[in-house]
Order: structure tokens, then C-alpha cells, then sequence
């Protein structure tokens, strides 16, 4: 059976693929592309040993369980059981009104909540035919590539902290720290923010977020130096990395990866370039790309990625600064809350205010498939709407669950120690996985 | 492009800015091999089942799930304002797919389908289904037929029923030990 799309040799590679062959054909495994199988030789083996690595082992990230075959420290059978932290995010959401189930899907991916958060709201928006303001458009961008900066930090600081740099850990959550106070200075909250309404944004942004805004973005490229001076010529942090856990392009596309494990891959898209949302198409940032496929290039995608984003965020900074006093929220009275101080003195406002809360706003019949690119590559909402105030389906395409899919295809003749640096640098996070 | 060359072809829609182009069940892996290998559609994006059991019903949307089903008299509850358009089956099944070409070109490939009938399983042309799809058999049960490995992937192995599907009670669980036991 061939898995991998068939690319006959000799006709020319063309964008985006960028990288030659890092091996020949395809390592997807034959009989289940998730499930690593042990050869046939060494079934019968005494020396064979299953161990559960997870799903509270502490490189886990969260709770996944890897069933593992070991012949000595190889590993040569792998499978991987989810669903620890299935917790119905779908389903609870078809019982909730839109605007109250925007809440949800932040906590489905609670690393990269942001963006989660803004993948929902732009599906909605697509089905109510919202014509967002500027402003809001703008704050979403610098939210989501602050919350960009953020979910790398953490990938960075335990993936390291994994292989006994445990200063990395230290150091990345240092800034992820001023990320999040950031966060809770324009939203009143750390995490999971509920910031982004159907429409804009929930309140405007608050005075003295640009001068600590700016604070950060004048601090994170030295940060930035200072971890590739701790990390990218300390010998053993290279020799743990490079050249582990392999992904070819081809295999890459076949297991639909995504986001940095795809550009890790060679393949140059991101969907803010290619399929552009917000005002992406409106900045200036560079795509990174490399062609190892290892666990390096991973690690050397997502670095570079937090300075093209510290870009995006200073770009950002400059328009918003000059749009002070503009509106932050769509004027449509069906779907956005009034003015607070309204309901005072109009009945009109009221009505409105009571409406929304009560029963939600009605969004139009139809199906629709927003995606975008969220810190771990495409993530895509899937929302169905019967013309009432709850969604009838929902469904999110989550980039963590395509990513672990690629687990079996990565280990190949590698040890269970260096299992550990693949399995961080897919960079899954099990409640996008499980949801 | 040209849909109507894609194997099982029924009917090609625009809504929304998005192309949907329904498939006859029984043809859904041919029409992925096609969209694959002639139309350059290389990534499976996701794949999702949808449950319209009721759909259109007077006061469906707004209902209140409880232990028995729905509640359409509690406070909050209201019907639609206009019916929306029925649905040829109870399941949809949607294959999203994207090019990874100029301009991101995206289709999703739906079929329909009644309780019990299988899907094929598109695991051969795209082994990222493997894990979409038993997802979907696991919260929405629906059967994709030629599935190498089709377990249930969320929930325990021995639970019962599909969670997703608009007939699975919410807000109630069995209880152990109750006055009936």
C-alpha cells in the first residue's frame, strides 16, 4: 500500500516544497499510519519490553500515554492512546449561546488561547457577515503574535528544561511571565482572556498597554539572544537535537502537519502569508523555513518565529497608537452589547442588552470552516448554525492532534531518551489533542 | 475547476465564500484520490461528522438538554424564526481539504448518509485520516469501512453510545447503585 502522495522522480520540486529528500521514501508505517509495529524478527524476542511512557510522565506534556516496545533503549513498537483529557468541548457547546460559547474553545488549546479564542469569533463573524473595526482587527494581531511569543516560550522552556537545561525553563517563563501580565493589563485576565466578541473587542484598550507593550518589545530580541546564546552552541543541547526524530516533506503533507513542524519539514506556508486574516497581509514579517526536519529545526523554526512576531507586534503598536478614540466594536445592535452607561436612560438599549444576554444573538443557517494559523499550525473551527442562538455543531481541527499523529513516523531508530525531545518538539498540547 | 469531473458527483455549492461539492457516499475515496491526484488538493485537513437529528424541529436550537432529552418549555427557550432548509440524511460527513498552492485553495467534500451506512475510509490516500476518523467513530459512530485500526480514540473503550450524536442525553449521566439497581 503507498501512503505518501506518489512524486515521480525527476519532475521538478516546486514551491512550497523547498526541501530535497532527508530519506528515501516514505517512514509512515505500513499497516497503521499511527501505530509503529514491531518488526517481525524481533516479535518473539525475550528482550522485548512494553512500558507505558505516560500518561503522567512528566514530558508528556499533559496526559498522553505512549505504549512503547523496547529492545534494550530502541524503540521499536509505538502506539499512542489520547483522550485523558476529553472533556466534550463540542458538546457543551451546542447547549451554550454563541457569545457565551466563546469561552470554551480558549480552553481547549489553554497554551495558544488566544488564538483559539480568535478562530471561533472569526466563524462566527463569517456566518453573521460582521464587518469588524479596524482597531479590532488590529488588537487581535498583536494579541495573537504576543500569544504566539507565549505558547513558544513554554514549548521552548519545557523542551529544554526535558533535556536537563533546566536554566531555559527559568528564562522563557521570565518573559512568558510579562506576556501574561501584558494580558491581564488589556483584559483583566492572565489567561484565557474572553477578550475577542463576535464583532471586536469586549472593551477598549485601556491606557498605559502601549508604553509596557513597547517595554516588551524593546526586551524580547535581547531575550531571544540570550537563549541562543544558552542553547544554540551548547554542544549537548545540539547533539540532542539534531538529526532526531526526522520528517520528510512528503510524509510531512501526507499526515497533514502543520504550522512549525511543517516549515521545520521544508515546506514553506503559513497561512498568515498564504491565506491571509486579519490584517496579516498588511504587515511585514518573514516566514521561516527549514529543511532538516529534526528535532532542531523545529526548535530554530519557533525561535525565529517569536522574532518575526515581536515584529508583527511592533507593527501593530504603530498603527494602534494613532487609533485612539476609534471604536473598538461593530455599531450592530443585534449582536454587540450597548454602551453600559445607555441602559441607564435608553429603553431601546435595554431590550437589546436583555436579548443578547438572555437568548443570544441569531446567527444566519449555514456551515462554514474558518482556519487559522494558531502558534502550532493550522487550527480550524467547523461551526454549523440552524439560524438560532446556539451553534448546532461545532468541531475544531486541532493542530496538536494532527501533530502527535505524525509521532509513529518520527521515531524511527531512535532511543526512548531522544523519544522525549520528539514528542516535545511536535509541541502537542493535550487538551487541543483531546478537547 | 471543474467539479462535475469528480467521481460520484451529485451537486457543487458556494456559500460563504467556500465550495462544497456533496459526493455520493459509496464514491467518497475515489473522489479524495481525484481531488489528491488530479486537483492538487494534497492536505486533509480535518474531517467532521455532523448529527441533524431534529434539525428544523419547532424550538430546536434553543433547547434545554436534560436527563431525558430536550425541554422546549424552560425559560429561554424559543424556536426558530425560519425553518431552516432540510437535510437530504441524518449525518453529513465533511472531508476539508486544502492545496498547499498560490492563493490556499480549499473544498470540502461532503456525503450524506442515514444511521448504520459506512463511509469509506480515505485512509489510504491520506493517512492523516487515520485519527479523524476514529475520532468521528468514536463521538458521532459513524463507520468507516476499510479503517486499519477503527477503535474508539477519546473515550474508553467500553463506552457506550456516541456522545455527539443529537439523541445522547446531556445534563444526566447512569448513576450506580440507584433505587432501580
Amino acid at each position: 500500500m503507498t501512503l505518501a502522495p506518489s512524486h515521480p522522480a525527476g519532475r521538478t520540486r516546486r514551491w512550497p516544497i523547498v526541501a530535497p529528500d532527508i530519506y528515501e521514501g516514505s517512514r509512515i508505517p505500513e499497516r497503521v499510519p499511527t501505530v509503529l509495529d514491531v518488526p517481525e524478527e524481533l516479535r518473539d524476542s525475550d528482550d522485548l519490553l512494553r512500558i507505558n511512557f505516560g500518561p503522567n510522565h512528566p514530558s508528556t506534556h499533559g496526559v498522553l500515554r505512549l505504549i512503547l516496545d523496547l529492545d534494550g533503549e530502541q524503540v521499536v513498537g509505538l502506539s499512542a492512546v489520547v483522550g485523558y483529557l476529553h472533556t466534550g468541548f463540542e458538546k457543551n457547546m451546542e447547549a451554550k449561546t454563541w457569545w457565551k460559547a466563546i469561552t470554551y474553545p480558549e480552553r481547549i488549546d489553554y497554551v495558544g488561547f488566544q488564538n483559539n479564542e480568535l478562530v471561533f469569533v472569526l466563524a462566527i463573524e463569517k456566518l453573521l457577515g460582521l464587518e469588524v473595526p479596524e482597531k479590532a482587527t488590529w488588537m487581535r494581531m498583536l494579541l495573537c503574535e504576543l500569544n504566539r511569543i507565549h505558547s513558544h516560550l513554554v514549548f521552548l522552556g519545557t523542551s529544554a528544561l526535558e533535556l536537563g537545561a533546566i536554566s531555559m525553563f527559568w528564562y522563557c517563563f521570565r518573559e512568558r511571565e510579562t506576556i501574561l501580565d501584558l494580558s491581564e493589563l488589556v483584559t483583566g485576565a492572565r489567561m484565557h482572556t474572553r477578550y475577542f466578541q463576535a464583532g471586536g473587542l469586549a472593551e477598549d484598550i485601556p491606557a498605559g498597554f502601549f508604553p509596557e507593550c513597547r517595554k516588551f518589545v524593546a526586551l524580547m530580541p535581547h531575550a531571544l539572544d540570550d537563549y541562543l546564546a544558552l542553547l544554540d552552541r551548547n554542544q549537548i543541547w545540539l547533539e540532542r537535537t539534531k538529526g532526531i526524530g526526522l520528517l520528510s516533506a512528503q510524509d510531512a503533507i501526507a499526515l497533514g502537519q502543520s504550522g512549525p513542524v511543517l516549515r521545520a519539514s521544508g515546506v514553506d506556508w503559513d497561512l498568515r502569508r498564504d491565506s491571509p486574516y486579519l490584517a496579516y497581509d498588511q504587515v511585514d514579517f518573514r516566514v521561516p523555513v527549514y529543511t532538516g526536519g529534526d528535532v532542531y529545526d523545529r526548535y530554530r523554526v519557533r525561535m525565529d518565529e517569536m522574532a518575526e512576531s515581536t515584529r508583527i507586534v511592533r507593527q501593530c503598536l504603530d498603527r494602534l497608537e494613532r487609533m485612539e478614540g476609534r471604536p473598538w466594536i461593530a455599531d450592530d445592535r443585534k449582536v454587540v452589547l450597548p454602551p453600559r452607561e445607555e441602559l441607564h436612560t435608553s429603553m431601546e438599549s435595554l431590550i437589546h442588552h436583555f436579548k443578547i444576554v438572555t437568548e443570544g444573538y441569531r446567527v444566519p443557517e449555514g456551515e462554514v470552516y474558518v482556519a487559522i494559523e494558531s502558534p502550532r499550525g493550522e487550527s480550524g473551527c467547523y461551526v454549523v448554525s440552524d439560524g438560532g442562538p446556539r451553534p448546532w455543531r461545532v468541531h475544531f481541527r486541532a493542530p496538536s492532534f494532527a501533530a502527535l499523529e505524525a509521532t509513529a513516523t518520527c521515531v524511527h531508530e531512535t532511543l526512548v531518551a531522544d523519544l522525549i525531545a520528539i514528542v516535545g518538539s511536535l509541541d502537542a498540547v493535550m487538551g487541543d489533542t483531546d478537547r | 475547476v471543474k467539479w462535475s469531473d469528480v467521481p460520484g458527483f451529485v451537486e457543487a455549492k458556494e456559500a460563504y465564500d467556500e465550495t462544497t461539492v456533496v459526493v455520493e457516499r459509496e464514491r467518497l475515496r475515489e473522489a479524495c484520490l481525484h481531488a489528491r491526484d488530479e486537483l492538487g488538493f494534497n492536505v486533509l485537513a480535518d474531517i467532521v461528522a455532523a448529527d441533524y437529528l431534529g434539525w428544523g424541529g419547532k424550538g430546536v436550537s434553543g433547547y434545554v438538554g436534560t436527563a431525558t432529552g430536550r425541554d422546549l418549555n424552560l425559560p429561554a427557550t424559543q424556536g426558530l424564526q425560519a425553518l431552516p432548509q432540510l437535510k437530504p440524511r441524518r449525518f453529513s460527513v465533511s472531508h476539508h481539504l486544502l492545496a498547499l498552492a498560490h492563493g490556499a485553495p480549499r473544498v470540502r467534500l461532503q456525503c450524506w448518509l442515514d444511521e448504520g451506512e459506512p463511509v469509506p475510509s480515505v485512509v489510504s490516500v491520506w493517512p492523516a485520516a487515520d485519527w479523524h476518523e476514529r475520532e468521528q467513530y468514536d463521538l458521532m459512530g459513524i463507520r468507516f469501512e476499510g479503517h486499519p485500526n477503527l477503535a474508539r480514540l477519546l473515550l474508553e473503550d467500553d463506552w457506550e453510545g456516541h456522545p455527539l450524536r443529537k439523541d445522547y442525553p446531556i445534563g444526566g449521566e447512569p448513576v450506580r447503585f440507584s433505587d432501580a439497581e
